[in-house]
């Protein structure tokens, strides 16, 4: 059997991988991307029941500016790739609320509405909150070399009280951090910038308009996809790239392998890493109702784009000893976006509550033989979140057309991630490198989060090992 | 030969794929490219990029900082033109 050869190979046709494509295709490197399943997406992926489409990961694109907004992650990404700006038809979110039990904070694309309701809120704290944004407007959140520090310990520098620490840290954790209750100040400053700085918006047509678009410039340069192509052995020798392996029975040599699919996933398939320390395989997985109604959201009581529910005073994001957390959730209305200029595409409402969720619970009834009690325990994921949605004001007059739920068994069935996690490992390789020489990390695992994040890490991951590598 | 004109359309010609929402008509020749545009050091890679794929061009990393305005760009590049 002769073997295929190409320049580089990536693992993974997610946000990352197809970056990664696009840059290394676009300066005529021999580009090869494998992905296991039979789409595209990895962990913003979506699906079709019937006639209606459900976006899967994606509630709403982070990072938010205008075309004119110079040097922002999104734009500077729009350049790399060379996608007009205008192409991702994007809408603006009306407004999302962090809800916790005492108080409730309304936050918009323009950070003054939020300065505004903690100035309401929490009068004493506003002064402290002005200059933790100075302080995080002028930090390099993107320096590869940024020593590890806790957010919480920088934030309480600038915030003293406890809960408006909780409810700020609420929608940062739960939309990108791979560590539990807190995270470190760099990845923090990204979540913040790009959720409270930035802010989010939705492409029309959802998270598919963005992977079209991701698609259609990787064929235009001429970089090959593969689908249902798993990678089922990294090969190196001496510590130095060789190719890889797909199912089990194809190798293909490259110069560069670029993996986008977790720390712990690649060297799990690394023949040379057996004697090497595994990476942790992260704690959060999530489940996921979907409610199709009759109604749409606003005629229902809601315009807000995405609610934070929280029913503790204090946040829990870490692994619930259940099988989900009851008491809080992510709400997201896809429906309430500004369609001024782009349509709606759902002529239904669409409701999606997602809570943190036990991978190993949902495994052990997954497995079980029983799978009357899977269904069932789905069930409970689904009147809990009518429940919720009920705590954030939805009145019930509504009807449910359709529904779907799924669980972290279900995430970890179309990422393959070990234990369904969606934010990676609790280990990063910020820089990309690993100890085999040619392999290199991209996407959730080099550290950039969210689905703008992801896409800098494909093209700074690529950039940086081969591009800039060639020209030395 | 390859003329100067010639050269700064073809350096032109590369910013203005690579600063899709940039007006390039306007660039003055002795003011800094980044004074002028949205470029930073992932830019300026591209440009270098952009001149070996176009034109075969090597631009050694030592040298990035005579890409620094269209005047110099002009005055280093000409020579590698045609040579």
């Amino acid at each position: 059997m002769s073997n295929q050869k190409v320049d580089c190979i990536i693992i993974g046709a997610g946000m990352s991988g197809l970056a990664a494509g696009i840059r290394l295709s676009m300066y005529n490197k021999k580009v090869l991307i494998l992905e296991k399943h039979s789409i595209s997406g990895g962990l913003n992926s979506y699906y079709a029941r019937g006639k209606r489409k459900f976006d899967v990961g994606l509630h709403a694109l982070t990072n938010f500016v205008s075309p004119s907004d110079r040097g922002k992650p999104f734009n500077k990404l729009m350049k790399q790739l060379r996608i007009p700006y205008e192409e991702f038809k994007l809408s603006q979110q009306n407004y999302s609320l962090i809800q916790f039990p005492e108080k409730t904070l309304k936050f918009t694309n323009e950070i003054n509405v939020l300065t505004e309701e903690i100035s309401r809120n929490f009068p004493h704290e506003v002064d402290g909150f002005i200059r933790l944004l100075e302080h995080i407007r002028n930090f390099d959140e993107v320096n590869l070399n940024n020593e590890t520090v806790m957010a919480k310990v920088v934030v309480g520098n600038f915030i003293k009280e406890k809960s408006l620490v909780e409810m700020i840290f609420c929608p940062l954790l739960i939309y990108g951090s791979a560590w539990e209750n807190d995270m470190d100040f760099s990845q923090f400053v990204i979540m913040f910038k790009s959720i409270f700085l930035e802010g989010f918006s939705r492409p029309e047509g959802g998270v598919r308009t963005i992977l079209d678009l991701l698609l259609k410039r990787l064929k235009v340069n001429g970089g090959e996809l593969k689908y249902r192509a798993e990678v089922t052995r990294i090969i190196s020798h001496n510590g130095k790239i060789f190719g890889v392996e797909i199912n089990h029975n194809e190798i293909i040599e490259c110069d560069q392998v670029l993996s986008s699919m977790g720390l712990p996933e690649t060297y799990g398939v690394v023949s040379e890493f057996e004697e090497l320390k595994k990476p942790q395989t992260g704690n959060l997985s999530f489940c996921e109702s979907i409610l199709v109604t009759d109604k749409k959201p606003r005629d229902l009581g809601i315009d807000a784009t995405i609610i934070f529910y929280n029913n503790r005073p204090e946040y829990l994001y870490q692994k619930p000893k259940t099988l989900f957390d009851t008491e809080s959730a992510v709400v997201c209305f896809p429906n309430n976006f500004k369609y001024d200029s782009f349509e709606d595409d759902y002529s239904e409402g669409v409701l999606r509550v997602t809570n943190i969720a036990n991978f190993e619970l949902w495994n052990e009834l997954k497995s079980s033989e029983d799978s009357y009690l899977y269904r069932e325990q789905k069930e409970n994921v689904f009147l809990n979140a009518q429940k919720i949605l009920k705590s954030c004001g939805l009145k019930s007059e509504y009807n449910v057309n359709f529904k779907d739920i799924f669980t972290p068994t279900t995430i970890k069935r179309y990422t393959q991630h070990f234990d369904g996690t969606v934010y990676g490992s609790t280990d990063k390789s910020r820089n990309g490198t690993t100890p085999i020489h040619g392999l290199y990390i991209c996407g959730t695992d080099q550290g950039f989060l969210g689905i703008v994040g992801s896409m800098l890490s494909g093209i700074s991951m690529a950039n940086l090992h081969v591009l800039q590598g060639d020209l030395k | 030969m390859v003329t100067n004109a010639e050269v700064r359309t073809k350096v032109l010609d590369i910013i203005a794929d690579i600063a899709l929402d940039d007006d390039v008509t306007g660039i003055k020749d002795d003011v800094a490219l980044r004074e002028q545009l949205d470029l930073d050091s992932m830019d300026f890679l591209d440009i270098v990029m952009e001149l070996k794929k176009r034109h075969k061009i090597e631009v050694p990393q030592e040298d990035y900082p005579r890409l620094a305005s269209m005047a110099s760009c002009v005055e280093y590049l000409v020579p590698k033109f045609n040579q």
